[in-house]
């Protein structure tokens, strides 16, 4: 299988099964269309009025060539690794913590209701918290590197459990031959130099969530008096950012129908001085007012263009940022076997409430059928488990025929279910868009290269 | 060649040998929480 496209006169073919991505010339490209199709002499036939016969049959010769050398047209050559990978022992290597179901901020689109995931507002116990650990370690098998992220609601309305939790943790990680690594996600509203200092000192990764433009976030995100929160934030997240180097951490918004040109919310992020930057599709039922609707794809991939031509011009004057689903590490990226797995929820990945009930990620939190088990008796609906398990890319008849799927890994399976209350069945709206982040992401590439 | 220019060759077919491992991290705990991504994670073994 490949995918060609084009954008702004570089032609780029992608083969699927073996991971090559090349640069073409407009003679390759159209030959491409049928070279599969038609013997050479009909194919130097069909095209000798656009191009001149030596130049095509030098183009289908190197076209041969990638094939033989497994560059080109490679056949589907995972179908008994994956048996093989199906077969393994399912450990638990990350857990989100959702160490408060409450937060102080009311944002309009949270998909958690103002943090309380259908229920009440509640907030992490000690005791679940260091139980937390405990099933990580034990269910996590030989995996050495585990992942705690600390989320909500808002976590840092409990950070002196999120303190204790890392201080139990990090008590026994040696004995256990393990290897924490924390993540915090936040508003910022309550960050602080103390809480600044922890979090450089103790956490992984920080995700600081502002969506760009101040009246854009304002009308989104406010506080429980209705008041915007930009001003608010603002300042912590810049000193954050700056704290760290413009490392290991990431402002994240969301963008909306409100802001179909949220380019522009990237590019003011960027502006603000902010490095790593993450601007990401809202997810929300179709009657929602701001909810993204198929009619606005075409917007929306001209803005992901919009934005790689920014992104090629401020490298170019040494203003680099990163823009979080344009990163794309193609020589030393995930393994086929992570790929086919995709984000390993319900089986590698499980996320815990409150009161220590297991659900298959932060997004199933709240929905009772999808109660996995507790952080006291370990997993108990294996079935559930199993399900979740098996959902990889080829067990989804629209990834199979896909080309992005070793690319997105088969999508969310809670964006899945929102949509179509099956998690093998792919969500449309974020398939389009992740298809066209993915061919951004390779034109940027290319065109940084050089070529 | 002249005609094509390669920016990656067959690394996801050779990832097959070594792969699988588990150690990288979690997709979704990187910042997306609300989409999948997956190809922009690093591996653990390079």
């Amino acid at each position: 299988m490949i995918h060609k496209y084009s954008i702004d006169g570089m032609n780029i073919v992608l083969d699927i099964y073996s991971g090559a991505v090349h640069v073409v010339d407009d003679i390759v490209y159209d030959l491409l269309d049928f070279y599969k199709e038609i013997p050479n002499d009909e194919l130097i036939e069909k095209f000798k009025e656009k191009y001149e016969i030596v130049q095509i049959e030098e183009a289908i010769e190197e076209i041969e060539s990638l094939e033989k050398e497994g560059l080109l047209f490679t056949e589907d050559a995972y179908v008994d690794y994956l048996t093989e990978f199906k077969n393994r022992n399912p450990v638990v290597k990350a857990l989100c913590l959702h160490v408060a179901h409450d937060c102080n901020l009311k944002c309009k689109y949270c998909f958690a209701g103002e943090g309380a995931y259908k229920g009440s507002r509640s907030i992490m116990t000690k005791e679940v918290g260091i139980k937390a650990i405990d099933f990580l370690i034990e269910a996590s098998g030989n995996r050495r590197n585990l992942e705690i992220d600390f989320f909500g609601g808002e976590p840092l309305l409990n950070f002196e459990l999120v303190k204790e939790i890392i201080e139990y943790a990090r008590s026994i990680e040696k004995e256990h031959n393990k290897n924490f690594r924390f993540t915090i996600t936040t508003n910022g509203l309550l960050l602080n130099d103390e809480i600044q200092n922890y979090i450089n000192e103790n956490m992984h990764n920080v995700v600081l969530s502002i969506d760009g433009r101040k009246e854009i976030h304002d009308k989104m995100r406010y506080t429980k008096n209705n008041q915007g929160s930009y001003d608010l934030i603002l300042p912590k997240l810049k000193k954050m950012a700056e704290s760290r180097k413009q490392q290991n951490y990431y402002v994240r918004g969301t963008f909306t129908r409100e802001n179909l040109d949220f380019a522009q919310d990237v590019i003011h992020l960027a502006d603000l001085g902010f490095q790593q930057i993450s601007v990401e599709p809202v997810v929300a039922p179709l009657e929602m007012p701001y909810a993204l609707r198929e009619e606005d794809l075409p917007v929306l991939f001209n803005q992901y263009e919009v934005l790689a031509k920014e992104l090629i011009r401020r490298n170019e004057e040494g203003q680099a940022f990163n823009f979080f689903h344009f990163m794309i590490d193609l020589s030393q990226g995930p393994c086929v076997a992570k790929r086919l797995a995709g984000c390993g929820s319900g089986s590698e990945y499980l996320a815990v409430t409150p009161e220590g009930d297991l659900y298959p990620c932060h997004q199933f939190v709240g929905l009772e059928d999808f109660k996995i088990g507790t952080v006291f008796e370990g997993i108990t609906n294996h079935e559930l488990q199993k399900q979740f398990q098996d959902c990889n890319v080829y067990a989804k008849e629209e990834c199979r025929s896909c080309w992005a799927k070793f690319y997105c890994s088969g999508g969310c399976a809670a964006n899945a279910y929102q949509f179509h209350k099956d998690i093998h069945i792919p969500y449309k709206i974020g398939c389009e868009l992740e298809k066209k982040r993915v061919e951004c992401a390779l034109y940027l590439k290319a065109k940084l290269a050089g070529l | 060649m002249k005609h094509v220019k390669t920016l990656n060759a067959d690394t996801l077919k050779k990832s097959m040998s070594k792969g699988g491992c588990g150690e990288c991290q979690t997709s979704c705990q990187s910042a997306c929480k609300t989409s999948c991504t997956v190809a922009n994670q690093s591996c653990e073994n390079n």
